[in-house]
């Protein structure tokens, strides 16, 4: 695998991947607790659900999120921008614990180490191999 | 405290695989869209923000992404209405990871070797070690 070229502002890009995307999901969560059950039968109040604050700023984080991915997939393939997506609950988990002092149990260490090894395989390689096999051929 | 936690099993299973399969759709929608448009930050300093804007809103596959990531998000808020984020977060991370990976290789024709397999394996059982 040939190594990649990312510059800083694609770096930052990709972290703005990884931190809004947990962010934008805790706000969902938190938004979801506080609405009355939601049947099938009332589907409309799932609608009602986003103009309610929480899923309004929950919504807000993952506009961010999609605006940042689109501009990623546009220069990176699927399989190196979405593993990225999933190093954000790593930064969650590392800032409850370092912030806000919270007990990490083993087996959550054992994930986060997981993740940042799997995240840091993916980054070694090219960030677009469709686009260098058309340019090989 | 949530009390209308959904209990049976097979409707479990059935919300997850919707929200999964949903999710795996729009991303490899939009994933080929935005490979078809090309590198962004190029259009826009070549046309400005304007000019990569209309490239992105004038791809009609990126609008078919784009709507199956809405019934996605839809049916997620459905799913954490009824159960728990501990559950839903990793269990559709993990599963549309790999789903993505396989789909990267075989509908995007990426080039999913042996190091990208093993990672998105790492992260997937990452994942789910890190929510439990």
């Amino acid at each position: 695998m040939a190594r990649h070229h990312l510059t800083l502002k694609q770096f930052g890009i990709l972290g703005m991947i990884m931190l809004c995307t947990p962010l934008g999901d805790a706000c969902l969560a938190r938004g979801m607790r506080q609405m009355p059950p939601i049947t099938l039968d009332h589907p409309l109040q799932l609608i009602q659900a986003v103009f309610t604050p929480w899923i309004a700023l929950g919504i807000l984080l993952l506009i961010g999120f999609f605006s940042s991915y689109i501009t990623a997939l546009s220069w990176a393939d699927l399989t190196f921008v979405y593993p990225a997506t999933s190093f954000g609950n790593v930064v969650v988990a590392l800032l409850a614990r370092f912030w806000l002092h919270e007990q990490i149990s083993v087996s959550r260490w054992a994930g986060i180490i997981l993740i940042t090894i799997g995240v840091t395989i993916v980054a070694q390689g090219p960030p677009r191999t469709a686009h260098t096999e058309e340019q090989a051929q | 405290m949530n009390t209308h936690l959904v209990t049976n099993p097979w409707l479990i299973a059935l919300t997850v695989a919707f929200v999964i399969l949903t999710s795996t759709t729009g991303e490899v929608l939009t994933a080929a869209a935005m490979k078809s448009i090309g590198d962004l930050d190029l259009i826009r300093a070549k046309f400005g923000m304007r000019g990569a804007i209309i490239a992105v809103v004038t791809c009609p596959t990126f609008f078919t992404g784009v709507f199956f990531m809405a019934v996605a998000f839809f049916a997620l808020l459905f799913a954490l209405n009824h159960l728990n984020l501990s559950f839903v977060g990793p269990a559709v991370a993990s599963i549309t990871l790999l789903l993505n990976t396989a789909a990267g290789k075989f509908f995007l024709k990426e080039n999913v070797d042996r190091r990208r397999w093993a990672a998105a394996v790492l992260v997937c059982i990452g994942v789910y070690l890190l929510a439990h």
